[in-house]
């Protein structure tokens, strides 16, 4: 495996058995039929991940991040008790380790799920159940998959609070929820995702109900405890700056696709797609005077329901006019513009590297 | 659910006819069967209870389940008030008279009970001497004697300790003046009222004569109570029994059982059979739930009498196999209508008269439920079922009974009022069938004129504030007012004296009688209860019904029915007129 | 915590006190102030033939010839020294506490009080541990089976229950069950559950049920309601992240935030109940404290009244007071500090 773990194809690699990635997804779509029509949320989306590697996904909300993650945890089969939202109907290929993991039963992807992969989420005070202590959930995570006694499993936990510096952890293992506060919440969030030393590791948006500081540190901390456990990390966020400093790959996602794929050096420095400058320009940065305005995206996600033809981004789109209507037209795939970044968008490489070089870059 | 229980009600049937037959062959036998039944042996079949013998039988044994929707008025015999009670209380009490336990009519008959025969009075009627039956012992073994039945009359005239009793006693008996019964005034001398010469004499002594004396005697107060066992307003939990039966387990409220009493001596008691080993009486009971279990089989008797539920009345009535188990004797009970001749223009008997023709008969019987739940039509105030009555109809209501309209209309002209008038009905609120016939009345007096005004009024204070209260009455003009009146005890005057009787009229409101107020009639009455010939004194209270109705001051409405279910396990079963319900002493229990 | 508690109990007893002259005013004040005499008063506690004398001398022996507030103290008084009690044929002492004596039957009502209470609360603690059951069980497979046929059918039995009088049910049901079939026990039984606990389920099976049918659907549609709430929670999500068979996420996760609102109104309904399940003793002829109460206010019986009232108010502020202490215990974030 190269170190950047970009595939520039959508599908697997026929000519390289051998170098299987640890996670792998094969045109995931996931759709919701409503009364309205059918929602799809993720619509043909494939990426890979190698052990030790994190990759970011970024969009806006409705993008279609959450729905990818909860598709490769298993979690989306379940909701066929709420009769206004039936099951999501699933296709495409989950590979974990070359397991292919839609085609299994949900108990076998249960037994996975916290074990082999483990998901922190957003808000880690309606995530954890306020009617249990924060120890209680974590043994619970832990004994799920590991046959011991109570008494093994309690100081299992002490140990994960203390190792995500959780302070006096034999004490507050007592604790409830509401009695931590958002960080501290968040770091017992993590303990519990790691309680069975998961191989993957998908964080949907884990710091962005956490203050500036704290958000620090929680990077931080998912840093050393990837490097600890080597394991794959998915970063979901809407936010850049946390892709920035944790990720190795970053995939921008737009109406439930993929818009650039890249490894973070190369789309940080040369983004390809007018959906990623949009992003960029939208990150708030202390250097800047007030006066310059941010580069904000102008209009509203599309309805996933009605996306509209060719380039979904057209409608908001500054450049769409640049291509004698193929951007209403026709869709566009992912094409590599280097190796180890592609994107799908219709612009020529030199109008590209024009809007960049003078309208973008001075703006950032 | 039906068949079953049609199956099960014919088989009953079946084994009660074929029970009959068999008796019949042996009292027909020959003149030797003594074994027979006093009575004639049993019909089956719809009502035939309320004239014979239903199940006949001799055989002793077995438990009867009673049950009462609600509290007992009370057990006591110096306070209970209730036909059901009196009916009741002959199995465990035994006073000096007593109506004798058989069917029909014959039930109205006095028989001595603890007294050896009537009361023998003097020609002014004011002094009754009884002599006791000897040999008569209480349940703890102690014999009864004439000072224990005067203890007992005496205690009962104390009306703080009992004030739900009736008050005939205090009224009529000449006991000296400040006298409060013998728990307050103890040591005071009251042979002026009732004399005991020896343990077996009991002379009573009134202020006025009472000819119908030995109807009083065979009141529940009565019934000797040992003064050493007394406990005043307590003792109705803990009753001295002197009739077969005594009380076990008595849970006031809720429960209680009565036993064969080891120390009653059939030798010295004509009167009763005692069949049933045991009688189990639960109190407080859904009366909806009492029918469900009375045409089940589940119990026996609803001791109350008062007829079944309207939804089990639709049921028995179109059921054939339940209706021919079921009886519909007359209540000793008129519902009628007081017309108040205070209020004008009623002050003017024509205009009375023409209440009297105007109203539809058969109005008032369908607002009390019809033939069967309501009542006959009513032409007197006294039922047909009380000695005395005399069959009569002064204002014949046309040949449909639906009303005389131009006899009403001739009656409003000679009253001066041809084109009608307008007064006001007062019913109580609670009860629907009395606002049902205020609305007839209502509506069949509009034919001729007369505007009627619905005056509701709470039952709780009717007589005391409303309808009752003379002032009040004028005042708001309740020129009628719905009433009903139930018998003491089935003689004229049980009753006639508290509803034809102006002396009864109090000021301050409170009397049942609102609108009979003729001297003559006050006359009749007292002269009636010198008249020591029971045959004549029974045409007088006819005399005096007539004469009341003379004056169109009560529009008599119906004569009250109820719809009893026959218990299945019950045998000698028949209704007594004496108080119109199943007769409690006779019936016994085949398991 | 105990402070606490004590401070809600001083809250309770004078709550009781204020509950008792409301009582009284509106049986004994309120009809003087209409213009009522004591003696119209006592006209109800005397028979049918009673004479101006006996209304009069009844009044007396009720107390209602005295000044109401004087009423109120002798009474006030009997609950807390006990009272005497003159019944004829000599004086009774009524020991505190004395809550006088029933104007019609002549009970001392305290005692039938006692007597009445474990029928009530046998009715109770067997009803609503049915009702608890049954509906927080059907309310989860609704939720879980939501638009399947066993949920439509569930709610649609849960509005019958809702909607159907007891008295209603009750008698068809007796109807049916104990004198058709004649598998449960007829009316009006009742055996102590110290003399023969299995005759003591027998005879109460069927008001159970009936009665528990009543409020079982109200708790099946309310735990439906709760469970489809908490079921869309997140932590329902993390649970299931965690690989938590779903079994245990519904009974352990999903059930326990259902579950509390349930049990405060499970808190409130058992008080109530426990005052008197009316309908249900009166149709199953139970010799309750309900069927005491409404007898007892059929009759105007004012002593019997005041005291069953306080027993109910008792029970509910009591009820109410466990259900805040349980509130603590069932979600911690309410717990006090």
């Amino acid at each position: 495996m190269t170190t950047s773990a970009l595939r520039d194809l959508v599908t697997r690699h026929p000519g390289q058995p051998d170098k299987e990635p640890f996670l792998e997804v094969v045109d995931l779509r996931v759709h919701f039929p409503t009364d309205d029509g059918l929602v799809k949320s993720v619509d043909g989306l494939s990426f890979a991940l190698d052990r030790g590697r994190t990759l970011g996904i970024v969009g806006e909300s409705g993008s279609g991040k959450s729905v990818t993650s909860l598709a490769i945890m298993g979690l989306h089969t379940r909701p066929a008790s709420e009769q206004k939202r039936p099951g999501a109907q699933l296709s495409g290929e989950i590979y974990l380790e070359g397991d292919e993991l839609l085609g299994k039963t949900p108990e076998y992807v249960r037994g996975l799920r916290g074990k082999r992969m483990a998901m922190i989420f957003q808000d880690p005070l309606s995530a954890m159940n306020p009617y249990y202590t924060v120890g209680h959930q974590i043994i619970e995570a832990y004994r799920i998959h590991n046959p011991v006694n109570k008494k093994v499993a309690r100081q299992h936990a002490i140990d994960m609070l203390g190792r995500v510096g959780i302070p006096e952890p034999s004490r507050r293992v007592d604790a409830y929820p509401h009695q931590f506060s958002g960080g501290m919440r968040q770091r017992a969030m993590i303990a519990m995702a790691l309680s069975c030393d998961p191989e993957l590791l998908i964080a949907d948006e884990p710091t962005t109900a956490l203050d500036v500081t704290v958000q620090a540190q929680i990077l931080d901390l998912i840093r050393d405890l990837q490097s600890e456990f080597n394991s794959a990390v998915v970063l979901i966020t809407h936010d850049l700056g946390v892709v920035a400093e944790l990720a190795d790959d970053v995939l921008v996602m737009y109406a439930g696709r993929a818009v650039e794929y890249g490894s973070a050096d190369l789309l940080f420095n040369r983004p390809a797609h007018p959906y990623t400058w949009g992003l960029l320009g939208s990150i708030p940065r202390f250097d800047r005077t007030q006066t310059e305005r941010l580069l904000a995206i102008q209009g509203t996600p599309p309805s996933l329901i009605n996306v509209p033809p060719g380039c979904p981004f057209h409608p908001r789109c500054d450049y769409a006019t640049r291509n004698e209507g193929r951007s209403e037209e026709v869709r566009p795939e992912l094409t590599p513009v280097e190796p180890g970044h592609t994107v799908a968008c219709h612009l020529s490489q030199t109008d590209r590297e024009e809007i960049w070089q003078q309208e973008i870059v001075p703006k950032l | 659910m039906n068949q079953s229980r049609s199956w099960r009600a014919r088989g009953l049937a079946a084994v009660g006819i074929s029970a009959a037959l068999l008796l019949a062959a042996c009292g027909g036998g020959g003149p030797g069967g003594e074994q027979g039944p006093t009575t004639q042996a049993g019909a089956s079949g719809f009502n035939a209870g309320s004239t014979t013998v239903v199940n006949p039988s001799d055989k002793k044994g077995g438990t009867l389940k009673f049950a009462n929707e609600g509290d007992w008025d009370t057990l006591d015999p110096g306070e209970t008030y209730y036909a059901y009670s009196w009916n009741f209380s002959r199995l465990y009490g035994r006073s000096l008279m007593m109506f004798k336990s058989a069917p029909g009519k014959e039930g109205n008959q006095l028989v001595p009970d603890l007294a050896e025969g009537p009361g023998q009075a003097s020609s002014d009627a004011k002094t009754w001497t009884y002599k006791l039956r000897q040999g008569v012992k209480f349940d703890d073994g102690t014999e009864v004697t004439s000072a224990d039945v005067k203890y007992a009359v005496l205690r009962s005239t104390d009306k703080q300790t009992f004030p739900n009793g009736p008050a005939y006693w205090e009224g009529q008996l000449d006991l000296p003046s400040g006298y409060k019964g013998p728990y307050k005034t103890p040591n005071m001398n009251t042979d002026s009222a009732i004399e005991t010469p020896d343990k077996y004499t009991i002379v009573f002594h009134t202020k006025k004569p009472f000819a119908a004396f030995d109807y009083l005697a065979q009141q529940p107060n009565t019934m000797p109570v040992p003064q050493d066992k007394d406990t005043g307003a307590k003792y109705r939990n803990t009753i001295v029994s002197t009739g077969p039966y005594k009380f076990e387990n008595l849970q006031p409220g809720k429960s209680f059982n009565l036993v064969r009493n080891d120390q009653w001596d059939p030798a010295t008691d004509p009167n009763r059979k005692a069949l049933p080993d045991r009688i189990e009486v639960t109190l407080n009971v859904n009366p909806d739930d009492i029918d469900n279990r009375l045409i089940s089989g589940d119990l026996d008797v609803a001791v109350t009498a008062l007829g079944v539920q309207p939804a089990a009345q639709s049921r028995v009535l179109q059921d054939p196999t339940l209706k021919e188990n079921a009886d519909n004797p007359l209540a000793a009970r008129n519902w009628y209508t007081s017309i108040n001749p205070t209020v004008a223009p009623l002050n003017n008997i024509e205009c009375r008269k023409a209440i009297m023709y105007a109203m539809d008969h058969t109005g008032y019987q369908t607002a009390y439920g019809g033939q069967f739940a309501g009542g006959d039509l009513a032409t007197t105030i006294l039922p047909p079922n009380i000695p005395g009555h005399t069959a009569f109809d002064l204002y014949p209501a046309g040949p449909d009974n639906k009303g005389d309209v131009e006899a009403a209309k001739k009656s409003l002209e000679a009253c001066g009022q041809p084109n009608g008038f307008e007064t006001n009905i007062a019913y109580r609120a609670e009860r629907p069938k009395e606002k049902a016939t205020a609305e007839a009345f209502q509506q069949a007096l509009s034919r001729v004129g007369i505007k009627l005004a619905l005056k509701p009024y709470p039952q709780g204070d009717y007589f005391s504030s409303y309808a009752g209260n003379p002032p009040y009455v004028v005042k708001n003009k309740l020129g009628l007012a719905l009433n009903g009146w139930a018998a003491d005890w089935p003689d004229g005057f049980g009753f006639l004296s508290q509803i034809v009787d102006s002396r009864v009229i109090r000021p301050a409101g409170g009397s049942s009688n609102t609108s009979v107020r003729i001297p003559e009639v006050d006359q009749m009455l007292d002269t009636a209860l010198t008249e020591l010939d029971t045959d004549r004194r029974n045409q007088m209270w006819g005399e005096i019904d007539k004469r009341v109705m003379e004056e169109a001051v009560i529009y008599p409405g119906v004569y009250s029915k109820t719809l009893l279910v026959r218990s299945k396990n019950a045998t000698n079963i028949f209704v007594t007129d004496a108080y119109g319900e199943y007769d409690y002493l006779g019936l016994g229990a085949q398991k | 915590m105990f402070a606490y508690i004590v401070r809600r109990l001083l809250w309770a007893v004078l709550l009781l006190i204020v509950l008792s002259m409301v009582t009284f005013s509106i049986f004994y004040l309120i009809p003087r102030l209409a213009g009522a005499s004591p003696e119209t008063l006592a006209a109800r506690y005397v028979g049918r033939a009673a004479t101006p004398e006996t209304v009069h001398l009844t009044a007396e022996r009720l107390g209602l010839l005295d000044p109401v507030p004087v009423q109120y103290w002798n009474w006030i008084k009997g609950v807390f020294t006990g009272a005497e009690y003159d019944y004829g044929a000599g004086v009774e002492t009524c020991p505190a506490p004395c809550f006088g004596y029933s104007f019609i039957t002549r009970q001392a009502v305290w005692p039938e009080l006692l007597d009445r209470a474990p029928v009530t609360i046998s009715l109770v603690v067997g009803a609503s541990l049915i009702w608890l059951i049954a509906g927080v069980t059907v309310g989860v497979i609704s939720a879980l089976r939501r638009g399947t046929v066993f949920d439509r059918g569930a709610m649609g039995v849960a509005l019958a229950g809702v909607s159907l009088p007891i008295f209603f049910t009750g008698l068809v049901a007796l109807a049916f069950f104990s004198y058709r079939l004649g598998i449960t026990a007829p009316g009006g039984q009742f055996v102590p559950f110290s003399e023969n606990p299995a005759l003591w389920a027998y005879s109460l099976l069927l008001p159970w049920i009936t009665l528990s049918f009543l409020f079982a659907a109200q708790y099946a549609r309310l735990t439906r309601a709760g469970m489809l709430e908490t079921m869309s929670e997140d932590y329902i999500r993390t649970a299931r992240a965690k690989g938590l068979a779903e079994r245990k996420v519904i009974l352990k996760h999903a059930l326990r935030g259902a579950l509390t609102p349930v049990v405060t109104i499970f808190g409130l309904d058992v008080g109530l109940l426990l005052g008197g399940a009316v309908l249900t003793e009166k149709t199953f002829s139970l010799n309750g404290l309900g069927k005491y109460g409404y007898d007892a206010i059929v009759q105007g019986d004012l002593p019997k009244i005041l005291g069953v009232t306080l027993v109910a108010g008792f029970f509910v502020i009591i009820a109410n007071l466990i259900v805040d202490l349980l509130y603590g215990v069932i979600d911690p974030r309410v717990r006090l500090e």
